[in-house]
Parts: C-alpha cells; structure tokens; sequence
C-alpha cells in the first residue's frame, strides 16, 4: 500500500430511491493533491464528496483512510473540513465566531483561538470583518469566511462543493487564484466539485472525470485536454470536433472524407475510431495550395482573444475553428493538421446491442417489448439471443406515444455532418442514434426499429 | 371609484359586526349599571372594585389556574411541537411526511367539542381523575400541533447545509442542535409559544370537559358557570375588555414578529 495516499475510495455505490447515483467508483487520493471531481449535474461527484464527509453512508465498498475503514466514524469524528456550496455559515454568530466555532468546540484556549483566527482572516483577506454580522457580507465575502472556518481547524483534507458556484465570474476568477494560492501554502489535500471544466483544469493536479455514477478518466489537465480517452470526456472538457473515423493501418486515420497522418498505432486496421480536432489545432489559411484540404467559411465571430469560425469542408462535414486570424464568411479556405493533434479513441460501441428472447419464428422481446423481426424465424423460441440496430437505423419520432419505445434525449454529440444522440427510454436503457434531425437535450421522443433492421446473433 | 367606495363599506361592515359585541362590553365596562345595556353614566368604578377584591375568591383562583395552565400546556407544547417539527423536517419527503403532517393539521380543524368529548371518553376509559393535570395534557395536546406549524417554515427556510457544517466542524449531533438549530428557530419558537398560551386562555370546550366535577374552574367555565347562574356579574366586563387587549396585544407581538421575520429571510 502506497504511503502517500490519504483516501482511498474502493468500489464505492449508492442508490437513491433504487436509483443509481455511484456505481462502483474507486479512486486512491495523495496527499497533499488538488484533486477535482468534475462532471455534468447528477454525475455523483457531490455524493462522492458528502460519503467522503460523512453526510452519507455508501451502499456498497469503503473509504480508507491512511489505510483505515472510517465506515464507523461520525463526520463531526473525521479530520475532514466542508465548505459549502451556499457557505452555510451560521446567520446568529458574527464573522469571529463562525470562524472560531470549530476551535470552541475543541477547547482551544481563548488566546490560541484569537490568534488562530486573526492568522486565517489574514489569509483570506478579510482582516476588520470579525465583528461584522455575516448576513451582511457579500457573497464572495461569505465564501471567504465560509473558507476560513473551514481551514482554521486544520484539516487533513479540504473538502470543497462547488464554492465558486454562486460568484459572479470576475469574482470566481479571483477566488480561483487565491485557492490554488492558499492550497501551496496550507499543503493539505483538497478535494473539489465542479461543473465548470475551466475551473477544473485551472486549478487541479488532478481532474477525475465523472458521468452517470461513473468515473470516465482521471489525469492531470494536460492529459485529459489533450488526450480525452472518449467521446464524452472530449466533449465536457473544452470546445472539440469530434467525427466519426476509420483507422486505416497504424499511425493513418482516415475522416471527413480524407485521410490524414497521425501517431496512434495499435488499434489494428480498417477499425472505426472515435477522432477529437481541438478547434485551436486545425490550422486555417487564405490560400489552398500546401493545404490538406479545402472549405468555406461559414460564420466568424470574435471573442476576445481569439476569433471563433464554423466551416463547411470540401466533403460537407462542419469543424469549427479557433484562430488569432479572421477569414470573412463565404471566402474558401485551406486547413491544415499536425499528426500530432489528432486525437484518436477507440469506439465505445460501433452499434445498438440489447439482450433479446425469441418469441415465435416472427418476434422477438426486448428492452421489456415485443418487436416484430423476421430474423427471429433462424432461431427457436425462447433462444437468448442479442439483436443489434445500427444507429442511423433507429428512428425517433416527436410524439411519444407514436414510438413503440419511449424516452428522452439525454446526451448529444455532433459529428461534423449528423448528431449522435443517446436516448435514455423510461424503462432506463441507453439507445444511441445517428441522425441528421436537430434534437434538444430533454426532448421526449419516441424510439421505433423497422423491422428489418434488427439483426439477431446467437 | 364607486366601486372602491363599495368594497370599502363592505369591510367596515364586516368589521362592525366582527368586533361589536367586544366594544359593547367595553363600553359599558365604564358604567356601573347592574345589567348590561342600561348606561347610568360614565363610571371607573367597575375597574376600581375589580382590582380591590370585588371579585369572589372562586374568580381569583380561577384567573391563576387558567394563567398557570396557560403558562404550562405553552412551554410543554413549546418544546414537544419543536422537536416534531424538528423531526419531521428531517423526515425524506415522499408519504410518511406527508402523512404526519396530514395527521398534525387535523385536530387544528377538528371541532373543539370533539377533542373535548375524546379526551373526556380517554381519561374516564383510562380511570384518570380528572382535574388540573387532565385539564394541563388537553391544552398541551391541542397546542402542539399549532406550534408545529409555526416552526416549520422556519425549518424550511434554513439553510439545510447548516446542521452539516455544525457536525462538519466537529459538534455533536446534540450541540449542533443547541449551537445551531436551536439558535435559528428560537424566534418562532417563542411565536409558537404565544399562540399556544393565547390558545390555551381562550379555550372553553375542551376544558369544560376535562376539568372533571373537583370544583377546578378557568376563567372561561367560570364565566360560563356564572352567567347561567343568574346574569353576568358586574365586574365580569371590565375584566373581558382587559383579557381582549392583552390578547390583542400578544397576537400584535406575534404579527409583527413573523412579519420582521420574513423580512430578514429576504
């Protein structure tokens, strides 16, 4: 067992309601790291956080410390401090005593407590506030005293939940600063729950990426910008085109109808891939001479630094592009990319595959329904078998009760010339589709499968 | 305009007819006329015999009793509404908590003569003398829920993260809810404590039959006991008008508490 870490998360589960929220997340934490969770809302990262605190007892696996189950121990027990979302901060003390809470609780004697406090006012710049009613502090203030009251008492680990959240954005970025300032000089371990994927990578060692219960990736802010291992991480962390390719051999990928050098080997030949294009990594120019290949730009807009620019390339696929430069909308371009770049990932799934029971030789049940399928007539009733829909051969349809399927677009990713949606049904499966149609995340649709297109394997 | 002039009138109608009979006793609070509604011109001479002894030993002690029992059945509903209260807003949400609060609302809307007549059944099928300690658990018993209700939103509006951060910081379950809790809902635990005690003097029905055949009276059953024994005594009317204002004088303390309240949440 590695010395160095502090907490130990080990298959961790959760469920509200018989609803998942965790679902087996394990993660060993170092000592002294700015580790941050961060994922969409829902993701678990907030549970994660409150089973660390104590707030909540897990379902299933355990949290060590130092190599210790604390499973037993009560959060007001655990060397652990929170700051809150919504400060928490207890409206009838004044700045002084909220900070001094812990130390009371402790028995601190009076001169330590005071000299305790004035140090951590210091660090938070709020010196002269101590006698002020917290209630008429502005909110990055309360944040501040919210923080003070939580390292005054010297916690083996900070435990932050999204304290930037309600601050105005030059506000947030200052705090951003000053956290990462106070997280040098304190050397303890921070852990921090975010949405905002900018915050994350500014202020993180390490950024462990979270969706549905799950943990996607974890590495410092380097490798997860520039080496997302899918789809989803790729897409939350920063702008990206993300396109459907085919890795011809090693180090030759093809997409957007072109094929391009890169420096991924081992994923075989001819095999479909995932490709991520950071919008600041394709290089635009007036002239298409020495270019890879052509587009016309379609719409241009500045902001701030840099201009943002939407192009419809030679094949019809739509990348956007970031550049210090501006090319009016209709001029033709020519674009560019590095090998180096290319950010090729392995397919998750290349199509729809369900657990299905033959019916009769004309009918199959799956995702709790019966669909018709002539395929079912190669095999005998009650064989299990899994079908397989590609994903343009799903169709949606507006009006839920016209599918024989219903459910929510829960996830959308475009892919340059179609969307790729993943529709969450009510009965809680996953269906992915591939379609050309313009859908909103939350939209209710309605799922049908022509049936011809099912196909069954043994 | 009109019609202004029309919705006005329709109020102070409306409050004409609520609040006579209580301004007729206080009128003729002021004069000494043995029956009341004959005016024999202005007197403080009723107020004057009711401070020096112009009332029965009986009418004494049945103002102590009731500002006793009041005093009492308010603290102990106090304390017993605010730890459910408490409990209740820890509850999840979903039917249980939706089903304890049903339960707390209805004997707030259950006539006061069947709380009375239930209690009374209760307490002779339990073979309970009854007497002042019957009479104390009824009013604790019917003010509690009231006191719930006035606790609640208070909850409601706290921070939730509040109690976490107290544990958070190292208190236990019981000083966080000293240190904290407590320190947050005190204000409209003593609204709840008010009401309750205005709830508790004003209440007739319920005592009248949990007050058993030992000769205890509160004001209102003696009252009562009075007025059936041969008209109202004279000193009877100063003493309402008194009991009105005070009265009045708390439910303006609880108004314009709850109102400060909600200031201070915004």
């Amino acid at each position: 067992m590695n010395k160095d870490i502090v907490i130990s998360l080990q298959h961790l589960s959760k469920s509200y309601d018989g609803k998942p929220v965790l679902d087996d997340i394990s993660l060993d934490i170092r000592a002294g790291e700015f580790v941050t969770l961060l994922g969409p809302s829902g993701c678990g990262k907030t549970t994660t956080l409150r089973l660390i605190a104590g707030f909540l007892s897990p379902d299933g696996g355990r949290i060590l410390l130092d190599g210790r189950d604390i499973a037993d121990v009560p959060p007001h027990k655990r060397p652990f401090n929170t700051v809150f979302q919504r400060y928490a901060l207890f409206p009838h003390l004044d700045v002084y005593d909220n900070i001094a809470f812990g130390l009371k609780l402790r028995r601190v004697p009076t001169d330590e407590i005071d000299k305790k406090v004035r140090k951590v006012l210091k660090m938070v710049s709020m010196t002269d506030y101590e006698d002020r009613d917290v209630e008429s502090l502005s909110g990055g203030q309360q944040q501040r005293v919210a923080i003070a009251r939580a390292i005054v008492n010297q916690p083996k680990v900070l435990l932050l939940d999204e304290p930037l959240a309600a601050l105005d954005l030059k506000m947030r970025k200052d705090m951003q600063i000053e956290l990462k300032e106070m997280h040098r000089q304190l050397g303890i371990t921070f852990i921090y729950v975010t949405h905002d994927q900018e915050e994350a990578l500014t202020l993180s060692d390490t950024i462990v990426v979270m969706n549905e219960g799950k943990i996607l990736q974890v590495g410092t802010p380097t490798d997860i910008y520039n080496e997302p291992q899918n789809s989803f991480v790729a897409d939350f962390i920063g702008e990206s085109n993300i396109l459907n390719g085919r890795m011809i051999e090693d180090r030759k990928v093809e997409f957007i109808g072109h094929t391009f050098e890169c420096v991924d080997e081992g994923f075989g030949c001819d095999v479909p891939v995932d490709v991520v294009l950071r919008p600041e990594d394709i290089y635009i120019m007036n002239r298409t001479e020495g270019a890879q290949f052509s587009a016309t730009v379609k719409s241009c807009t500045f902001k701030g630094v840099h201009y943002e620019m939407f192009v419809d390339t030679d094949n019809g696929y739509e990348l956007m592009i970031q550049d210090y430069n501006a090319f009016a909308p209709g001029s033709t371009v020519g674009l560019l990319i590095r090998p180096g770049d290319i950010q090729v990932m392995r397919k998750e799934r290349t199509c729809n595959s369900f657990e299905a029971e033959v019916v009769d030789s004309g009918h199959v049940r799956m995702l709790g329904m019966e669909f018709e399928c002539p395929a079912a007539s190669e095999f005998k009733p009650a064989d299990k078998v899994t079908a397989e829909v590609d994903f343009d051969k799903v169709e949606l349809v507006d009006h839920q009760e016209d599918g024989m399927l219903s459910g929510e677009v829960h996830f959308l990713l475009y892919k340059g010339n179609h969307y790729h949606l993943t529709v969450l049904t009510d009965g809680g499966d996953h269906i992915w589709v591939d379609t050309d149609d313009v859908w909103d995340k939350g939209d209710l649709v309605g799922v049908n499968f022509a049936s011809e297109n099912i196909r069954l394997k043994a | 305009m009109i019609k202004k002039l029309i919705a006005r009138g329709y109020l102070v109608v409306l409050l004409v007819i609520l609040y006579a009979p209580i301004l007729i006793i206080a009128v003729f609070s002021f004069t000494e006329a043995k029956v009341l509604g004959n005016w024999t011109g202005f007197s403080t001479k009723l107020y004057e015999s009711l401070f020096t002894g112009g009332l029965g030993n009986s009418m004494v002690r049945a103002i102590e009793n009731t500002v006793s029992i009041g005093l009492l059945s308010a603290a102990c509903s106090t304390v017993l509404g605010t730890v459910a209260a408490v409990g209740i807003h820890n509850m999840r949400r979903g039917k249980g908590r939706r089903a304890i609060t049903f339960l707390n609302d209805i004997p707030m809307l259950n006539p006061d003569i069947i709380t009375g007549i239930s209690l009374f059944i209760l307490f002779v099928a339990v073979g309970v003398t009854q007497g002042y300690a019957t009479v104390l658990l009824a009013h604790i018993s019917f003010c509690t829920p009231y006191v719930v209700l006035t606790v609640m939103p208070r909850l409601r509006s706290m921070n939730p993260n509040i109690y976490e951060a107290a544990l958070d910081l190292g208190a236990t379950p019981s000083q966080a809810l000293w240190k904290v809790i407590i320190p947050q809902i005190r204000s409209s635990m003593l609204s709840g404590f008010i009401l309750a005690f205005t709830l508790s003097i004003d209440d007739f029905a319920v005592t009248l039959f949990t007050k058993g055949n030992g000769g205890l009276e509160t004001l209102s059953t003696y009252i009562y006991a009075d007025a059936r024994k041969g008209g109202l005594t004279p000193e009877l009317r100063p003493l309402m008008t008194l009991i009105f204002l005070a009265v009045l004088a708390l439910l303006t303390i609880i108004n314009i508490r709850s109102a400060r309240s909600k200031n201070n949440n915004r």
